[in-house]
């Protein structure tokens, strides 16, 4: 064992440089001509890791399902998946890489607005496009960046989607709101209580929490208020634990939720808890239509699970990224600002409706669906009936 | 103000905040044990609980697919569930104990603690691998017996499921259990000598690496049978849901005095019913101004506070330790 | 003499390296080490200070010119090891140990952050916010005090407290300022809650220069003030006092040090170098959301410091760069590659990797390796890699 630390650093230096020298250029002999790269960027790891997953998988169904069209012209297409950690210093770290590998011309990330917002301004420097499947948060798109798209809706549309199905269907005279403290939940938790309260609704609590697993505290005072409607914003793996506790401490209101709860997971934990809720959701359910269902299958399929919430978006992001570079590969190199701009002028009837990016990089018109849970068997979760649908265009910048 | 709402809830709040307590006491009491062997805080310890959870999940689930779960009679499903957790959470602290911490136990204090985060993290990622290949999911759901889940009405707005007893019951029982062993058994008696001083006790012929084994394997046992409870009570479980309830723990342990045994049991309690309180009662009690999203600022600062008057927790000793 | 020609040489050679193959992480680490090299070689300190100065005043910026991710991590490092440094007057010196350290650096982010964004205009009304761009440099101040007083707003209640109940405060601490952050868009909107604070106001840079270097340099700047600092502290009275106290409390008590005051010194001292670098990290991100602080960050930065050497100056700097690049670019570097070969399709032992079932998907195991990492390092170099030398001899006098 070498104990001097002048001879310890030589000696991994010596390693370092024999191993580091003949890859680097064989990285290079490699060259890049010829390939095509679509890079995503969610939590791989950590607590989020579920749907960051799910975003990496949906957007890698479409690229090996798409990817034909390019490889025809002669081009290599790869996707390259980014761990972002849920965590913004390592997500603009992760970017500053991205954008430094000029054969990626699209990102499709991230999960967490808060990680999508600071690593946009670095895709921004070099204008590479990146479509978002999941960050619902206002300011994504407000800012007005050409390379900023995103497939997923907006809080204050989905909000008041709900609100309005909230009024105008079920029929409330009184709800509670319930959230998780984080950007998408409180967002979507917000524009409901506002959009409520405007409709005369009576919002008898307005309420976040962190908590994962026990309830109990929070669910007590509901029973004791018991409003007509509950809304959780938030994401199912925490929603479900809490109405499969509010329905067993015997709250009897009425289940309403945003898009993170379009997983057949909702069932799977929560069971008859569940049965008759309502979400809103842009995707529509497999059983009405025909591409959801070749997607929901396909992605079975392959992975061997059903897909998390987000993993249409992402899918349906990849391909919106593919059809573009497709168009922006007219004649031998493509810039990423070509891509950028032909993201823009896509149309692409995808899973989740008929996309079509506004001048902000906001869907033109958003599609909602509200939908209702059928059966507590997680299998046919695609079952889900549609109860109503409604079309709300996002609202002008002020 | 609507005092006939406050009032009313007032019981089942009690209660929500009993049952949290003696969850946490439940974990706490793994973390307390090692600690108060080996002044060391074993962060690893969420993960260690988790995977007894884990266990659980896997033999009920297993149960179920072979059509008997709901022919065997619930309380012997569980206690075989709890037995299975136990075991295999126990050898897990065994091991970890025996590749990443014996090596280091002369060094700083600070040197196992890094490790434990090393082996936490590890041991995070490894159950979410060997979950992802065998089971290709990340969340898991505990199988429901409609025994357990069979709720006693008190009151028309106050009932109790029997599952939450049984919570109560087993920290009970494992309280008692440790009690016993420390303070009755020679087993305990070495306990106490390795506690007191690693290099006297090895003097008087107790083999200091057994003592140091068998404190962590009953330490991950009460971690695995504080798992298989956690899973049964909340219902769900992931690779990741160890770490929050094992902080929480680990607070509870500390503010009932760390390594003092019935210190932990009063600490898990503390804890539980301040944030059952503080979810409950903050969002009335200020017209929502403040709601249940700070019970962890008001528990953490009653915490700061009780150890300002009591710097070594509850039930710790006054007298200036070790540190 | 052998050492100062093979240090010129390798830094020659590896910034060639670089130059020559711009996307080759291990080349970049080959940099990296030359840089370790030349501070541990037995060469004339003239030359030393050279040679670094050369590579991180000179050599670091144009590599980063023409690969801004090797800038953003080299920016990264200097903000890590400024906290690192921060914590290790916490934890190194005087023995307290801090598990919310985060928290400061959250202030700090924060302080900048409201009135350098439209922020401030919610709270104080008007339109007077955001804060021209000039305010940024004064703001390093105010962060630096703000934090410095979140220090001794922490030290007083817990001055009576020692080893894990002192942890299990400042972890408290470090939650209740998370969680403040994350709460407080009700009943006033200070901190905008999960949705974060943007834009939030960049300095003025002179010469045109692209923000990437300008903060590059500005943390290059500040480290080294912070470097400085650490040095005089680290001999000065109020150094020794620290480490008395943490030696022996009662000790040093009765040799007449005062420990109120000197406890007090020490979280605020830890606490300022981190409310510096939370000013820059606002600005540098433009976003802030209470995601940045969690306690797994504070978490991270203690690893940096033990992993480095307790109490050691250069074993804190070089704890945070291993941590640092560890995690930005050898394991995302690592598995990268992996997902090349999977994509290229390549054959180890007659298996094909492109089968590979997604659940081994590289990218998703990199914490794990890191913990595994932090276990070796852990068992086989307990002192850390640069203990202070008298730590080392009581742990070799101790096995």
């Amino acid at each position: 064992m070498i104990r001097n630390p002048v001879h310890l650093t030589l000696a991994l230096l010596a390693v370092l440089g024999l191993v580091a020298l003949p890859a680097a250029s064989n990285l290079e002999a490699q060259g890049s001509k010829g390939t095509i790269k679509i890079a995503t960027q969610s939590p791989l790891s950590g607590g989020q890791a579920a749907l960051g997953e799910g975003i990496k998988l949906g957007a890698q169904l479409a690229v090996e399902k798409f990817k034909g069209n390019l490889e025809k012209m002669g081009y290599k297409v790869a996707l390259v998946p980014y761990d972002d950690q849920a965590k913004p210093d390592v997500g603009v770290a992760n970017a500053k890489n991205i954008i430094a590998d000029k054969d990626i011309l699209a990102v499709i990330g991230h999960l967490n607005s808060g990680v999508a917002i600071p690593s946009s301004e670095v895709y921004k420097e070099v204008s590479l496009v990146m479509i978002s499947p999941a960050n619902t948060n206002p300011v994504v798109t407000d800012r007005g960046y050409l390379n900023v798209n995103r497939v997923c809706g907006r809080d204050d549309v989905q909000g008041v989607v709900g609100s309005e199905f909230a009024h105008a269907t079920m029929k409330a005279k009184s709800v509670y709101v319930i959230h998780d403290k984080t950007q998408y939940g409180q967002g979507v938790a917000e524009f409901f209580k506002t959009d409520a309260e405007k409709k005369g609704i009576k919002v008898l609590g307005f309420e976040g929490t962190e908590e994962k697993s026990n309830f109990d505290p929070i669910i007590t005072p509901i029973k004791a208020k018991n409003p007509d409607v509950i809304y959780f914003g938030g994401i199912y793996d925490q929603a479900a634990p809490f109405f499969k506790q509010a329905r067993e401490k015997g709250v009897r209101s009425k289940f309403l939720g945003p898009d993170g709860m379009d997983s057949s997971d909702l069932t799977k934990i929560a069971g008859k808890a569940v049965v008759g809720m309502d979400y809103t959701s842009a995707a529509g359910p497999a059983s009405v239509l025909p591409k959801a269902k070749a997607f929901v299958e396909e992605f079975k399929k392959k992975f061997g699970k059903n897909p998390e919430p987000y993993a249409a978006e992402a899918y349906d992001a990849a391909t919106v990224a593919l059809k573009a570079v497709d168009a922006a590969v007219k004649g031998g190199k493509v810039s990423r600002e070509d891509v950028a701009t032909a993201v823009r002028k896509t149309k692409h009837s995808g899973i989740t409706g008929d996309i079509e990016f506004d001048s902000k990089g906001d869907r033109k018109k958003a599609l909602y669906f509200v939908l209702q849970v059928v059966s507590d068997d997680p299998a046919k979760w695609g079952d889900n009936k549609i109860v109503k649908q409604l079309t709300i265009s996002p609202p002008e910048k002020k | 103000m609507d005092y006939p709402l406050l009032l009313g809830i007032f019981p089942q709040v009690l209660l929500d905040g009993i049952i949290l307590g003696f969850m946490y006491a439940l974990i706490a009491l793994g973390y307390t044990m090692v600690y108060g062997v080996l002044e060391f805080i074993n962060f690893a310890h969420s993960e260690i609980f988790i995977v007894g959870a884990f266990v659980g999940v896997e033999i009920l689930l297993s149960l179920r697919s072979a059509g008997v779960l709901d022919t065997l009679p619930w309380p012997l499903v569980l206690l075989f569930v709890l037995v299975a957790g136990m075991a295999i959470s126990g050898a897990l602290a065994v091991t970890v104990e025996r590749i990443a911490y014996r090596p280091l136990r002369t060094a700083p204090r600070l040197i196992p603690l890094i490790s434990a985060i090393g082996v936490s993290f590890f041991l995070q990622d490894l159950i979410r691998l060997v979950e992802s290949i065998w089971r290709n999911a990340f969340n898991l759901v505990y199988p429901t017996m409609d025994q357990l889940n069979y709720r006693f009405e008190l009151t028309e707005t106050i009932d109790v499921p029997v599952k939450s007893l049984v919570v109560i019951a087993a920290a009970l029982a494992m309280l008692w259990v440790l009690h016993v062993i420390v303070n009755r058994t020679t087993i305990g008696t070495a306990i106490r000598a390795v506690a007191e001083d690693q290099a006297a006790a090895s003097l008087m012929g107790i083999d200091v690496n057994r003592i140091i084994s068998l404190t962590f394997l009953i330490g991950g046992a009460m971690g695995g049978a504080a798992g298989v409870l956690f899973g049964v009570q909340y219902g769900l479980i992931n690779p990741y849901s160890g770490f929050i309830p094992g902080l929480k723990a680990f607070t509870a342990a500390v503010l009932g005095g760390i390594g003092n045994i019935p210190g932990a049991m009063l600490g898990g309690l503390v804890l539980g019913l301040l944030e059952a309180f503080a979810a409950s009662y903050l969002s009335l009690l200020t017209a929502g101004a403040f709601g249940a999203e700070y019970k962890d600022i008001f528990a953490f600062s009653i915490l700061i506070l009780i150890l300002i008057f009591r710097p070594k927790g509850l039930l710790g000793e006054v007298v200036r330790g070790r540190a | 003499m052998t050492h100062a020609v093979l240090a010129v040489g390798l830094i020659g050679v590896s910034a060639w390296a670089v130059a020559v193959f711009p996307r080759s992480v291990l080349v970049f680490l080959l940099f990296q080490g030359s840089l370790l090299f030349a501070y541990v070689a037995r060469i004339p300190s003239w030359l030393r200070v050279t040679l670094l100065g050369l590579a991180l005043l000179v050599l670091m910026p144009t590599i980063g010119f023409f690969n801004g991710y090797y800038l953003e991590v080299a920016t990264q490092v200097g903000i890590f090891v400024a906290l690192a440094l921060g914590l290790n007057i916490v934890v190194g010196l005087a023995g307290l140990l801090d598990l919310g350290y985060v928290a400061f650096f959250a202030v700090g982010a924060y302080s900048w952050a409201i009135p350098g964004s439209p922020q401030a205009n919610l709270i104080f009304g008007g339109n007077a916010f955001p804060l021209s761009a000039w305010w940024f440099y004064a703001f390093l101040f105010v962060g630096l005090m703000v934090a410095a007083g979140a220090g001794i707003l922490l030290g007083l209640p817990v001055l009576r407290l020692h080893g894990d109940y002192l942890a299990i405060v400042t972890l408290g601490f470090g939650e209740v300022i998370r969680v403040l952050a994350n709460n407080l868009d009700k009943p006033i909107n200070l901190t905008n809650g999960p949705k974060g604070i943007t834009p939030i106001g960049r300095p003025p840079v002179p010469f045109g220069m692209p923000y990437s270097e300008a903060f590059y340099f500005l943390v290059l700047l500040i480290v080294a003030v912070v470097i400085l600092v650490n040095r005089r502290l680290e001999n000065s009275h109020i150094g020794r006092a620290w480490e008395a106290i943490r030696e022996d409390e009662l000790a040093a008590q009765a040799m007449g040090v005062p420990l109120v005051r000197s406890k007090l010194l020490a979280f605020a001292c830890g606490a300022s170098f981190a409310g510096v670098m939370g000013v820059v990290f606002s600005a540098k991100q433009i976003f802030i959301n209470p995601e940045s602080f969690t306690f797994l960050e504070s978490i991270g930065v203690l690893a940096m410091v033990i992993l480095g050497g307790m109490g050691s100056i250069p074993g804190a700097v070089l704890g945070a760069t291993v941590v640092t690049v560890l995690n930005l670019q050898v394991l995302k570097g690592l598995s990268l590659w992996l997902n090349e070969l999977k994509n290229a399709g390549v054959t180890v032992l007659g298996y094909n990797l492109a089968d590979l079932p997604t659940q081994l998907e590289p990218a998703k195991y990199e914490r794990m390796i890191f913990g595994v990492i932090l276990i070796l390092m852990m068992i086989f170099r307990p002192q850390g890699i640069f203990p202070v030398r008298r730590r080392a001899r009581e742990l070799a006098k101790q096995v």
